[in-house]
């Protein structure tokens, strides 16, 4: 260390002038990370955000949660002629909810990177330009799991017994994440548009709730006005979760699932590389 | 080109507009290897903005620019390999605790688990971050996190570093760790290209300054060139009886030039080219029987810069500046 290093070191209370050099000189550069290393080290930067800020996923199983115990033990009898039928009904309905509330919180994560300026710091980077997009999807994948086993071991406490077993519940598990999956695209485009994470969990729940009524989640849609059930009919949610029910009582229409893959593809193929775009030109 | 190896950044004619407003438009910078420039300018007047296309982090509309060596549209990748973002625009995981952080940015960078791990260990300790290495960056203050921004970027010893207006809103003792830490970057060889707000920052630290205003850069040189160009520094001298103003004024229009009477009664001031003029005037003002309160030789400040370059102060600039419209960009 040269003098010159000594002597101010001992001007600096908080850092150590010669270690900062020490630090500084010690590097040589390492090769360039690899596409799939990039991808994994954001998908391990979500995962502890999962850790770190757990009650974020609180906040979206919070009302799914409150939903299938109130509608279930309030409603249950009125709708459906007893709270066991009912559950049978809505516990599926209510899994899908839950895992597509939680696609929002993708985008309020891009948004807080955005707002908080990291993404730059990301983006500067030498390393695969969607790494961090394909990296976080990783993490969401764990919390869009958490959301969903959530509200299936809620539902075999309060006496859920499908008929498909564990091996149901978990394709119809695996299904609502594939669909939630492409969903997310849709709200890290808004995500990337809008000005505040505020504004994104707005637009995502104000998006969310009403098409989820608007489905077969909660109610039989042959007792709606005519076109009413109509929409509910074309919503894909209903899709969605007619083929979860199916899944879980083990008499599933392919064509149900077909439908609920396409759709995905589509959101996919429409908002992956617009998300990708809108990040990559910043 | 036969001076790339001595030039950190070769830029020409950079522009760059958001909807009107040209927010950079024709800058040429010229940055030789292992120096500190350091681009001055108030809010607004395009600063981000260009260091942000340098980066590659947007692509200019017009002019090109070589960084390292390397073309900053076709050639980006290379570019990000060889710089890291300091400052305002870059930032760390909010989220995430300081140990973490560093542990990321390592893994991106092409490191091992275990080498990053140990560097971020490294940093941490000589950053001063040891203790608060497992807490999240949410709940650290405004100077550590500065630190721990600056650590960020030092990963990887980067051969040159953009560090935009990186003590803004930091106590004096903050500035002064990220001043030194700065300089034992310099020391190391990186080059620097610094943008700041405040002149002294620029004049303790860059060897080189472009004044930065509406997009274009409005004059260029050493600090020193800088301030002489300003008309240099004022002595400003308090009298301890006002009715002396007038014998004050007359010693120090002989021995300094210009002097201004100042709102203050008991108050004036006069420009002084060097400090050691300044302490004979105030000599000469002694032997004359002036009975002196209190003396300063004050820096041109960058306001008083501006408005020798400009004509219009640093503080409110003009509203088609679109400085919120830069602000925006740089979210």
């Amino acid at each position: 260390m040269s003098t010159d290093a000594t002597t101010q070191a001992a001007s600096t209370t908080g850092s150590d002038e010669a270690a900062v050099r020490r630090a500084i000189s010690s590097t040589p550069r390492p090769p360039q990370a690899g596409a799939l290393s990039a991808a994994l080290t954001f998908g391990w930067r979500g995962m502890l955000k999962v850790k770190h800020v757990p009650e974020q996923l609180v906040d979206v199983t919070i009302t799914p949660v409150m939903l299938i115990v109130l509608f279930t033990y309030l409603f249950g009898g009125a709708i459906a002629g007893s709270t066991a039928e009912y559950l049978d009904y809505i516990l599926p309905g209510i899994l899908v909810m839950s895992v597509l509330l939680t696609t929002v919180y993708s985008g309020i994560a891009l948004n807080t990177d955005l707002t908080t300026g990291v993404v730059d710091r990301f983006r500067s980077l030498p390393v695969w330009r969607p790494a961090p997009l394909v990296g976080s999807l990783l993490g969401d994948s764990v919390r869009y799991l958490i959301a969903g086993t959530v509200i299936i071991v809620l539902g075999v406490i309060m006496g859920y017994r499908p008929a498909a077993g564990a091996g149901g519940m978990l394709l119809a598990l695996a299904l609502v994440v594939v669909f939630a999956f492409a969903l997310s695209w849709v709200f890290t485009t808004i995500g990337l548009v809008m000005r505040s994470p505020n504004a994104v969990m707005m637009t995502g729940f104000v998006a969310i709730f009403p098409l989820t009524f608007l489905s077969n989640v909660f109610v039989d849609p042959t007792t709606l006005p005519g076109p009413l059930e109509a929409f509910v009919n074309v919503n894909p949610i209903s899709t969605l979760a007619t083929a979860s029910r199916g899944l879980m009582e083990g008499h599933a229409v392919a064509g149900d699932i077909a439908v609920v893959l396409a759709v995905a593809a589509g959101l996919t193929v429409v908002f992956a590389p617009l998300t990708t775009r809108l990040y990559g030109k910043g | 080109m036969t001076t790339a190896s001595s030039l950190a950044i070769e830029a020409t004619g950079l522009v760059k507009a958001f909807g009107e407003t040209r927010a950079v438009d024709g800058v040429d910078l010229t940055v030789r290897t292992g120096s500190v420039y350091g681009v001055l300018g108030p809010n607004g007047a395009g600063k981000t903005t260009v260091i942000r296309m340098l980066a590659t982090l947007i692509s200019p509309d017009a002019g090109t620019a070589r960084v390292l060596g390397h073309d900053i549209v076709d050639d980006a990748h290379a570019v990000r390999r060889a710089v890291t973002l300091t400052g305002q625009l870059a930032s760390v995981d909010q989220d995430l605790t300081g140990r973490e952080n560093l542990i990321l940015l390592g893994r991106l960078l092409g490191l091992g688990r275990r080498a990053a791990k140990d560097r971020a260990d490294e940093l941490l300790a000589a950053f001063g971050l040891s203790e608060a290495a497992g807490r999240l960056v949410k709940h650290y203050s405004g100077g550590m996190r500065r630190r721990l921004d600056v650590a960020a970027s030092i990963v990887v010893t980067p051969e040159l570093m953009f560090l935009d207006e990186p003590t803004t809103g930091l106590d004096p003792r903050s500035r002064n760790q990220v001043w030194s830490i700065v300089r034992a970057l310099v020391a190391e060889g990186t080059t620097i290209l610094l943008c700041t707000q405040y002149l002294e920052e620029a004049d303790q630290l860059a060897d080189g300054i472009a004044v930065i205003d509406n997009g274009r850069v409005i004059a260029e040189g050493t600090p020193a060139q800088l301030k002489a160009s300003v008309g240099s520094a004022a002595l400003h001298v308090r009298l301890l009886d006002p009715e002396q103003r007038p014998e004050a004024e007359r010693v120090l229009r002989l021995t300094l030039g210009p002097v201004t009477l100042e709102p203050d009664p008991a108050a004036l001031s006069a420009t002084c080219p060097h400090a050691d003029r300044g302490a004979e005037a105030v000599a000469q003002l002694a032997r004359s029987g002036v009975r002196i309160a209190g003396f300063s030789l004050g820096q041109p400040s960058l306001d008083e810069v501006f408005l020798a370059l400009t004509g219009h102060p640093a503080e409110a600039p003009p509203p088609e500046q679109g400085s919120s419209i830069e602000e925006k960009q740089a979210v």
